[in-house]
């Protein structure tokens, strides 16, 4: 496990050094960076055990879209998640709340009001839940491993008890649609294009607001960041809905993507989210991580899913091998990181 | 009996006995019902009323279709029937929550139990309980640890369904040379998955023209499904038939499919939602046949609870107990007949 920050530790790239002095500060930048290259290093790897491997089936055009597609709905939940973790918060719902989004967005009465109120609902349904996580942890004082662990119950008993475990089939043609060949545009899948717009919305939001700079500092040192002047409560709030957010526009690329709700949907959306900002070098006590970083650490994931099955491998050696490998991703860019 | 039959006797005799023969033929299993329980003079359940039973249910959670549709059937079944009432549970994933139901039913000293563990094994200890305080125990679908803890098993056949699956694409497939097949397997770490691929396997060495080229396994949700299915559509461009062991996962399957612009093989699935009755119906796209897992199952362990309740064997055997062991069989439903199915396909 990593130790929790102390206040001495620096926390992103972007934001002012706390001494004044240069020097380390230019050679963080620098290890950032590094950081990054490891992990193009890491996926450069794997598309070349891929296209070893698997030659015909890895290398086209079809498998890149099918690898982006299958990253988009993970990867937007993982942006949302990003930030919580750089503030030194948790959340634990948020496949829970892509459940609770999908299937509330998918009841008969909600299908009725068609594309717009299946948007709606699913994107509404997912700052509710960020929204109550928000005020459980930020004003009623709960640790956020606890609060979003509470929401995970319910959320995935709240869907059960809407779809009373049936599959809603999407009857509406506008969302069935975007899921399909004809809606690409130049080749790129709308889920895909989704992913994309989130994750520079995430970027610049972190890298080049005050939103982003408070975030980091809320993670790297609470504290400080109140005697600061920061409303840290109120960031929390809102980080919380921004993951909310993420959550519920996850849900709708999911109803795109299966043409349906069902409230099993999302399962273990958290494990993976956490895992990729790590694998991404988000550190699991705040005050430092990359968007960047953790979409390249969905993106490790989702090539590895992909280089198994057109490989055929069995289920029990995947789960080994991708075990090793999420463990040998960490400790290469931890290797180069610190030389 | 007399020394010598006279041969008019005989005559008459072997006339009896052909038309017996003709009769027995004729009529086939619906005459047989009525003969043998009026032969034995053996209690049979009926629809009639009789002792008044209470059952008690237990079931795990009704997380999805399948499940739900179990719950649903059981309730249906005890609803036909004025003489039994139905005390059901909350279903529970939890074992130990489950135990507590079940105890609980046992205190309240309903007549009969119908268990359907959420673990099989985990919950052995209460089902031999129940059966030591005289509540016979209906064991559905997953199995207890020891036949101790069950008056009667019934449940579906997983290695059945696999070994139907695979004569069926194989009959479709006969003739046919260098054939190619794919399995879109269920989670892999239940063995009833296991089960299902040793009997599609097991069916598909009848007919050496064909070889299984890919399996993945999915986890019986339509996300899962739609994930694998588009991998296995990539890995593979060109094959006949594939196998899908779950119509839930199989939503999203077909999804897969549908989104790769894919027609160019059959598909079979499993279990018998009410979705991929109505695509087999419809006959449009790849799916065309589905393996029975009957929900239906539950319909009939509540029948049987009612028969060890008043004391009664079921009608149709000769025996005067119910049997031990009931397993159901895998029928495949394909555009033939499956307007008879529709009815019990589950959402």
């Amino acid at each position: 496990m990593t130790q929790p920050a102390s206040p001495a530790r620096p926390v992103t790239e972007k934001s002012p050094p706390a001494d004044g002095d240069k020097s380390p500060w230019r050679s963080l930048a620098a290890r950032a960076d590094v950081r990054t290259l490891s992990l193009l290093g890491v996926l450069a790897a794997l598309v070349v055990i891929g296209g070893v491997t698997e030659p015909d089936a890895f290398l086209d055009t079809d498998n890149l879209q099918l690898i982006l597609t299958q990253a988009s709905v993970i990867g937007v939940v993982t942006v949302g998640m990003t930030f919580v973790i750089i503030s030194g918060g948790i959340d634990l719902s948020v496949g829970a709340i892509v459940a609770l989004a999908s299937v509330w967005a998918t009841t008969v009465a909600t299908q009725d009001y068609g594309f717009a109120g299946i948007l709606f609902t699913a994107v509404v349904v997912g700052l509710g839940c960020g929204l109550v996580n928000g005020l459980l942890i930020a004003y009623g004082g709960m640790v956020p491993f606890i609060a979003t662990l509470a929401m995970l119950a319910s959320g995935r008993g709240l869907a059960l008890e809407i779809t009373d475990g049936k599959t809603q089939m999407v009857t509406v043609d506008g969302v069935l649609k975007l899921g399909e060949r004809d809606s690409y545009i130049l080749g790129i899948p709308p889920l895909v294009m989704v992913f994309a717009a989130v994750t520079v919305v995430g970027w610049l939001l972190l890298n080049r607001t005050t939103f982003g700079r408070r975030s980091v500092a809320v993670g790297g040192n609470a504290e400080a960041a109140r005697l600061a002047g920061i409303d840290v409560r109120r960031q929390r709030l809102y980080l919380y809905l921004l993951s909310g957010l993420c959550c519920g526009i996850a849900a709708f690329l999911l109803i795109i993507l299966s043409g349906s709700g069902q409230n099993t949907n999302g399962n273990l959306y958290e494990l993976d989210a956490i895992a990729a900002a790590i694998i991404g070098g988000t550190l699991l006590s705040g005050g430092r991580g990359t968007i960047t970083g953790s979409v390249l650490g969905v993106l490790i994931f989702t090539t590895i899913t992909n280089i198994f099955a057109l490989n055929n491998l069995e289920t029990a050696v995947q789960q080994i091998a991708k075990g090793a490998i999420i463990v040998a991703a960490v400790l290469v860019q931890r290797r180069t990181a610190t030389t | 009996m007399p020394e010598f039959t006279s041969r008019r006797g005989l005559l008459f005799g072997a006339a009896a006995v052909s038309a017996g023969a003709v009769l027995t033929g004729c009529t086939s299993n619906e005459s047989k019902d009525d003969n043998s329980s009026e032969d034995n003079k053996q209690a049979v359940a009926d629809d009639k009323p009789g002792k008044e039973v209470t059952i008690g249910f237990a079931g795990p959670q009704a997380d999805h279709g399948w499940l739900n549709a179990i719950n649903d059937n059981a309730k249906e079944r005890a609803k036909k029937y004025k003489d039994v009432t139905l005390e059901a549970t909350e279903g529970s994933n939890d074992t130990a929550a489950q135990i507590g139901q079940v105890e609980t039913l046992i205190n309240k000293k309903v007549d009969v139990l119908v268990i359907l563990p959420a673990d099989g094994k985990a919950l052995t200890q209460v089902g031999l309980k129940a059966m030591k305080a005289g509540i016979p125990v209906v064991n559905l679908d997953r199995i207890f640890a020891s036949a101790q803890a069950y008056r009667c098993w019934i449940g579906g056949d997983n290695y059945g369904m696999g070994l139907n699956a695979g004569h069926y694409i194989g009959e479709k497939l006969k003739g046919k040379k260098g054939a190619k097949v794919v399995e879109l397997a269920g989670l892999d770490n239940l063995e009833l998955t296991k089960q299902r691929t040793k009997g599609f396997d097991d069916a598909l060495k009848n007919y050496p023209n064909i070889e299984k080229v890919a399996r993945q396994a999915a986890e019986f949700t339509v996300e899962s499904g739609q994930s694998k299915m588009s991998q296995l559509l990539q890995a593979q461009k060109n094959f006949d038939a594939l196998w899908n062991h779950d119509d839930d996962q199989g939503v999203g399957a077909l999804r897969a499919i549908k989104q790769a612009g894919r027609d160019d093989f059959m598909m079979v699935g499993g279990a018998g939602a009410l979705s991929a009755f109505q695509e087999i119906k419809q006959d449009r796209g790849v799916l065309k046949a589905t393996v029975l897992y009957p929900p239906t199952m539950a319909a009939s362990a509540i029948d049987l609870a009612r028969a060890l309740g008043q004391g009664k064997g079921i009608s149709g055997m000769a025996e005067f107990e119910i049997p031990a062991s009931l397993t159901l069989y895998s029928a495949v439903v394909d555009k033939e007949n499956v307007d008879q199915y529709m009815s019990t396909g589950f959402k």
